[in-house]
């Protein structure tokens, strides 16, 4: 009997777990390559939200489309911020940009209150997602199993992009070292650009998909971004691996935190946060 | 006196100079008193104001000088009230004691903090102090036999300052009370900035590499500030605790501290009284927003935001001496 | 084996690598007191590296550093400073925010220990001001001593970083490059500045204009691919075949 709560309670954890990477794995990457801290990660992961559940009520969109249209939503909406604003700030300090993209959260939070208002928004996933499946008595959730599908899929996509495609391997020199790979004859302005789009395009993916399992209002970028953050932080800059074990980690710790000490609410993520980057500050699978 | 020692004195003159108090704090300070006769019915939100800068002048310390991100400080600003609320609930109301002694335990929590500080910068540095904010917030609220959780600190009675001033409705022992702990707590940073220690500080925030290289003990230096700096917070959550006779949960948030930083940007940072003008301008707009929409404030404030690091990212008093500057 | 009081600093055998690459093999070195060395060498020959491992920036895999006798090996940066082991940066790693004088008394309060006193004013420490104004002055730098750092021309700041490093009061002196990016006029000059150092300071430079290296050194280290090429005075090695190889292999210089 422990053994199939603990097995759900894995489950349930890593499907939580593989969400926070989705939204997360963009920021790792593009921290990792240019440095700088863009919270306005969460937002993009919030629109990418609002995009998916608009396009489905008004559109008509079927899920299936209304999640590619999510992610290229919010990558484009990430690339004009980007071209427009943030690229003012990369020789800024830590502190500026930190409040720069966190003023950004704030105004994006209050446009979606205005445009959709506060309360949750609902979502048809379609019928065969809804069920669940039994395997050996115990029953999972057929959502969260897709959830996973999509998130190995896609870590799997990152991994051959990265290990495989000429693009993959300027990306990973620039993350190495940026000065030396534009002294290389590397565009890193378009890597950069091109990354940040495929990054918060993901986010948005991330914020389509979390709107079944954690559901969706204006405060949706604040609270997922602390989780991002510590996947991020946690993780390693600029690692996937990182991102995706640190995720799989705090995933499984808050569901379980939860299910057995509820009292203690998310008291023990922030304790192995701060552990964890005390004994090893730039993350688990962190570099340099 | 040989040239030298002239060129010497002037250089040595500059230096003086820049600690003297100028016209322009003075009569700052001298205008401090006009709420008491002016504005009555604002008196209460005058020492919410005077907290609020008491709080901000700590953040300025390490955030404006030495250079360390917080998103967490409310840590400290928490454990001064709730420490001050509880001591007056065991039975001791006295404030000036009360106050000390809340203002001692926040600087010996942030004393052994400062040991993780100074060992992390960056991202893992941010991720830290934002962690132990949300840490000590979640911990306050599973500890509701000690705290009282969400329903706050009951039964919190302080008594009259020296024996005659009493804390009433109407305000008046509270903000001067308030205002005149602030007034302190100014003096003391202002000389703290102006010793060799604050110049040190500032060749930390200015080029952290440097420091070693020139024999420096920079991370016992960045403790020290650490830990002056949780003290004075934890003053300022005290005096909150004694000015209202309560203790809430939100002394901890992370709606605290991350107000604290806006006002920190708003006014401009390491100049303490960057500190001061932030807290005035936000308290006040948020005091006459306060009918509007929380959606709404959240926007104006996101927006200003980003105005102020895009384009004034001293803040308010950074543009200002930058007028001045021109004008010169 | 008793230690040479004539040398002030020696490095035995120090050793280091990133992944597969060795920066810096097995370099031993002795610098007597009063020195004026160079050191020199191709782009990546490990040079800044071999500054980092002496001055305790980085650490190395193997090998020890005496400074005066005493094995600093394991003693970090910031203590080798205070034994008088101090260095200059090849790129101004300065305070621009603050000015010369604020910068230099920080240097010298930081040396007399009394840089945590957070109850006495700045302007109580008037031997320090005193002091840092005359290393200010001893390179030409009083005229400026009240501008921001990052208003002062290139090569004040050049020289601003040596007067950093001189307010430690060091016995050893490694400057990294200190001519780097100075035109060739003002680089003669600030080279006059090194030279008329006091001598009881041993000096150790990088660099790689060879008319300031052999004008104003008496002893020659070369450094190949991170280790010890040739150490002898500027006639052999202006002569050492091996040497003008190493250096016909570069691009060639005007």
């Amino acid at each position: 009997m422990v053994i199939k709560q603990i097995a759900i309670v894995l489950f349930d954890g890593f499907a939580f777990g593989m969400l926070l990477f989705v939204l997360s794995v963009g920021l790792s990457v593009t921290l990792g390559l240019m440095n700088f801290i863009n919270l306005a990660h969460g937002a993009f992961g919030m629109l990418g939200g609002y995009v998916a559940v608009a396009s489905m009520q008004y559109l008509g969109l079927p899920f299936f489309l209304a999640l590619p249209a999510a992610f290229l939503a919010a990558a484009a909406v990430s690339v004009i911020c980007e071209r427009t604003l943030f690229r003012r700030l990369y020789r800024s300090d830590e502190l500026n940009q930190v409040l720069f993209t966190i003023g950004l959260v704030f105004v994006a939070a209050a446009a979606a209150a205005y445009v959709f208002g506060t309360s949750q928004q609902p979502i048809q996933v379609p019928s065969f997602l809804r069920g669940s499946i039994e395997f050996s008595g115990m029953r999972f959730g057929a959502y969260r199993l897709f959830l996973i599908v999509v998130a190995l899929v896609i870590t799997l996509l990152l991994v051959f992009g990265l290990e495989l495609t000429r693009f993959g391997a300027q990306v990973r020199a620039s993350v190495d070292n940026q000065r030396t790979a534009q002294g290389l004859g590397l565009d890193v302005d378009t890597i950069f650009a091109i990354t940040f789009a495929l990054g918060s395009g993901l986010a948005g993916l991330g914020g389509a998909l979390a709107v079944e399992i954690v559901g969706l209002d204006p405060s949706f970028g604040f609270h997922y971004l602390v989780y991002v953050l510590i996947v991020v932080s946690v993780g390693g800059l600029g690692s996937i691996a990182g991102s995706f074990f640190a995720a799989a980690l705090l995933g499984i710790c808050d569901v379980a935190g939860k299910y057995l000490v509820p009292e203690i609410g998310s008291f023990l993520i922030y304790l192995l946060l701060v552990a964890i980057l005390f004994v090893r500050p730039i993350g688990l699978f962190g570099r340099r | 006196m040989t040239d030298a020692t002239a060129a010497s004195s002037e250089s040595f003159r500059w230096l003086q100079r820049r600690r003297r108090f100028s016209v322009y704090e003075i009569a700052f300070w001298l205008a401090t008193v006009v709420p008491f006769f002016v504005f009555p019915t604002y008196l209460t939100l005058a020492s919410q104001i005077a907290i609020a800068a008491l709080f901000a002048i700590s953040v300025d310390l390490i955030l404006g000088y030495a250079g360390i991100i917080t998103l967490g400080h409310a840590m400290l600003f928490g454990i001064g009230a709730y420490t001050a609320g509880l001591i007056s609930k065991a039975g001791w109301g006295e404030p000036l004691t009360g106050l000390l002694l809340a203002g001692g335990f926040a600087g010996l929590v942030g004393f052994v903090v400062s040991f993780i500080i100074v060992r992390v910068r960056h991202l893992a540095l941010i991720m830290i102090t934002l962690g132990l904010g949300l840490l000590s917030y979640e911990l306050a609220n599973a500890m509701e036999w000690l705290t009282g959780g969400t329903d706050g600190l009951q039964g919190v009675d302080i008594w009259p300052i020296f024996g005659t001033f009493k804390f009433d409705l109407w305000g008046y022992t509270a903000y001067g009370y308030a205002l005149i702990v602030l007034f302190i707590g100014l003096l003391l940073s202002r000389k703290l900035v102006h010793s060799a220690f604050g110049l040190s500080l500032r060749g930390i925030r200015e080029n952290l590499k440097r420091m070693p290289a020139i024999g420096s003990n920079y991370r016992g230096h960045l403790q020290k500030i650490y830990t002056i700096s949780a003290a004075m917070a934890g003053v300022a959550g005290a005096l909150l605790a004694q000015t209202t006779s309560t203790v809430s949960l939100d002394t901890l948030s992370f709606q605290r501290s991350a107000d604290v930083v806006v006002m920190l940007i708003l006014g401009g940072t390491g100049r303490l009284y960057g500190a001061i003008v932030g807290a005035i301008i936000f308290m006040v707009a948020r005091d006459q927003l306060a009918d509007m929409n929380p959606q709404y404030w959240y926007f104006w404030i996101g927006l200003l935001l980003m105005f102020v690091v895009l384009v004034t990212p001293d803040g308010i008093l950074g543009a200002l001496s930058r007028l001045a500057r021109i004008r010169e | 084996m008793m230690p040479d009081p004539a040398i002030v600093l020696r490095t035995e055998a120090l050793y280091k690598r990133f992944g597969s690459l060795e920066v810096v093999r097995d370099v031993s070195l002795e610098l007597p007191r009063g020195a004026r060395h160079a050191l020199i060498g191709p782009n990546g020959a490990g040079k800044t590296t071999l500054v980092n491992l002496i001055t305790g920036q980085e650490k190395g895999d193997s090998g020890r550093i005496h400074l005066d006798g005493a094995d600093i090996t394991e003693v970090p940066q910031a203590a080798r400073v205070r034994h008088g082991l101090t260095r200059t940066f090849q790129i101004n790693t300065l305070f621009p925010a603050l000015t010369p004088i604020e910068s230099v008394t920080l240097a010298v309060c930081e040396r007399e220990r009394v840089a945590g006193q957070f109850w006495r004013s700045l302007v109580a420490h008037r031997r320090a001001i005193d002091e840092a104004f005359e290393i200010l002055q001893s390179l030409g730098l009083a005229e400026v001593a009240t501008r921001r750092t990052r208003t002062l021309p290139y090569g004040q700041q050049r020289l601003l970083e040596i007067a950093l490093a001189l307010a430690t009061r060091p016995k050893v002196l490694l400057l990294d490059e200190p001519a780097a990016g100075v035109p060739k006029n003002e680089s003669m000059l600030l080279f006059k500045v090194i030279e008329a150092l006091p001598e009881d300071i041993s000096v150790l430079f990088i660099e790689h204009d060879m008319d300031l290296v052999f004008s104003f050194a008496s002893r020659i280290v070369v450094l190949v691919s991170g280790g010890v090429l040739i150490e002898a005075p500027p006639d052999v090695v202006r002569n050492d075949q091996r040497v003008r190889e190493v250096y016909l292999g570069q691009a060639r210089h005007g």
